[in-house]
């Protein structure tokens, strides 16, 4: 990635992908952002330049960053075989709602872990013992079949053992 | 008294309501208001078509608001960590830019048999691009984000910066004081530019605290009063007004430099009107035919010499054939600050032939600057340049089987 200033104007970010290809965000100092995508023949010159809003901006880099993420655990999951990644949804009458991560004692109960877990389109990656529960939460959990079946009754809450 | 006051209030209505009627007019065609404003200058001055008498004196005390908030404003745009920044990276373009575009202007008044203190004010003209006509082309041919745009950028602040020791230097000079005195002006300026930057960029925070952003009644009045002030001062120094002006601007930064930014914006826009239509006005129409051909040879010559410089900086950037040629082209249209520099000499009484070649020349370059700029988006300019490329590389190509 690389910044250029623009005097005047803001800075650009930019960035050469394998494929040749140069896309760039120029961010104006106002508070305005465009996404430029950058000419094959000619790589100096812009394509197209898109201006975003804070939101549109910000939707964008969640599916980016976000897919990044579990682009990255399905690649582990390729590597070790028997080993699954399972996204749970928080059920709605979970006794962890507004409690920690640590209570659940899912690692030392079913040997899986939770890697991440996403909440209002955002990613938050190996969340500790102390991390709260909130409504609405979706976990990433890292394990074998009976170990992620083991995860998603803990959290439901109907797990006897 | 009551009498004047009215018709003072009847001519800068009619004369503002007209300026904004030609600025509407002028964004469908995609030209900017300052060639129009001139033209306005032009038809209501001393032998146009109507003349404005009531409003001389509020013309006159508005253009000198107008430079100086023309250049505040110039100043808030840039950071002065930009500016010094800017200065390493892009110093040995700036000076081609200087040499390339400075120096044709001064031989083109001694040609013309004009004496060395009107070289200087031309060289000034030639030199200076219009970063404000500029930057709209830039954003209007959707070209902000491209590679070549940096190198345009930095060609321009460099100009805005040397402007801080060209103006208290021709200043000086147009004062009768000789060149010894002009290169003492030049070392006070250098100084006070320094210590301006240094103290910006250390110390930018506090004197930005110092005026705070919640009140925006107060911002707008102190920031004014504060660049009227020291820009006053600078003149009484000789610095020129409008560099005090554009210190004040580079020195205030964060957030108060945004907010100020955007409350003197409106100001800007009317007194800067103010300024270019004062300038038309102290320029006989009938005085222009005269100098229209030499000064279509002089835009002619140092529009070539920009895209020289264009062409050049870029290269230093490595950056390919079609974005030198682009800008080259952007970089052609010069004119506030031209028509500042030439403003001067009107006020020193220079060459009486300055004042209508410079509204000529700029009245060129500002029209037809922005235009050709658009050049290297049409089809077959990108052929052209296409086979020069592949005419490049098929020379280049042999080479390495010589060996």
């Amino acid at each position: 990635m690389e910044q250029t200033p623009l005097p005047g104007i803001g800075v650009r970010h930019d960035l050469v992908t394998s494929s040749g290809r140069t896309v760039g965000v120029v961010s104006h100092r106002n508070g305005r952002r465009d996404l430029v995508l950058y000419d094959v023949d000619d790589p100096d010159s812009s394509l197209a330049s898109i201006p975003l809003t804070d939101d549109e901006a910000e939707a964008l880099a969640d599916v980016l960053g976000a897919s990044l993420m579990l682009g990255q655990l399905a690649g582990l999951r390729q590597q070790a075989a028997g080993l699954l990644t399972e996204q749970i949804a928080l059920p709605a009458g979970s006794p962890f709602v507004g409690r920690r991560l640590g209570d659940t004692q899912a690692r030392s109960r079913t040997t899986s872990s939770i890697v991440a877990v996403l909440r209002d389109r955002e990613v938050i990656a190996s969340p500790g013992p102390e991390f709260r529960f909130e409504a609405n939460d979706v976990v990433v959990a890292v394990g074998t079949r009976h170990g992620l079946d083991g995860v998603t009754a803990i959290l439901a809450g109907d797990d006897d053992g | 008294m009551e009498h004047h006051t009215t018709i003072l209030l009847i001519e800068i209505g009619a004369l503002l309501f007209g300026l904004g009627m030609l600025g509407r007019l002028g964004r469908r065609f995609g030209l900017s208001p300052i060639p129009l404003y001139l033209l306005a200058g032009l038809a209501f001055g001393q032998g146009g078509l109507v003349s404005l008498r009531a409003s001389t004196e509020f013309t006159a005390v508005g253009a000198q608001i107008g430079v100086v908030l023309l250049l505040v404003m110039l100043g808030l745009e840039y950071s002065a960590d930009e500016l010094v920044g800017n200065l390493r990276s892009a110093a040995p373009a700036g000076l081609i830019d200087m040499l390339l575009n400075a120096l044709p202007g001064a031989a083109f008044a001694l040609l013309l048999g004009w004496d060395w203190k009107a070289a200087l004010v031309l060289a000034g003209i030639t030199w200076v691009s219009s970063s404000g006509v500029i930057a709209k082309v830039l954003g209007d041919l959707g070209r902000v984000g491209n590679r070549e745009t940096p190198v345009i950028l930095s060609v321009l602040v460099i100009e805005d910066l040397a402007m801080a020791f060209y103006l208290p230097v021709v200043t000086a000079v147009l004062a009768g004081l000789g060149l010894a005195s002009g290169l003492s002006t030049l070392s006070v300026a250098v100084v006070t530019v320094v210590a301006v930057l240094v103290v910006a960029i250390r110390y930018g925070g506090e004197i930005s605290r110092f005026m705070s952003v919640k009140d925006p009644e107060a911002l707008l009045l102190s920031v004014l009063g504060l660049t009227l002030f020291i820009a006053g001062v600078a003149g009484e120094l000789k610095v020129s007004e409008a560099v005090g002006a554009f210190l004040v601007g580079i020195a205030i930064s964060g957030p108060v430099a945004h907010h100020a930014t955007q409350m003197l914006t409106p100001l800007r826009d009317l007194f800067a009107a103010v300024f270019f239509v004062f300038f038309g006005l102290s320029t006989n129409p009938a005085d222009i035919p005269p100098v229209l051909l030499p000064a279509l040879g002089l835009a002619v010559l140092t529009m070539l010499t920009k895209v020289l410089t264009g062409y050049l900086a870029a290269r230093r950037a490595g950056i390919a054939l079609p974005g030198r040629v682009r800008a080259g082209l952007a970089l052609m249209p010069r004119g506030e600050f031209s028509v500042v520099i030439a403003g001067l000499a009107v006020a020193y009484g220079v060459d009486s032939r300055l004042a209508p070649l410079a509204t000529a020349y700029v009245l060129i370059t500002v029209v037809t600057g922005p235009l050709l700029a658009r050049l290297p988006d049409y089809a077959w300019f990108k052929e052209i340049i296409r086979k020069r490329m592949a005419a490049q590389r098929a020379a280049q190509k042999p080479l390495p089987s010589m060996e």
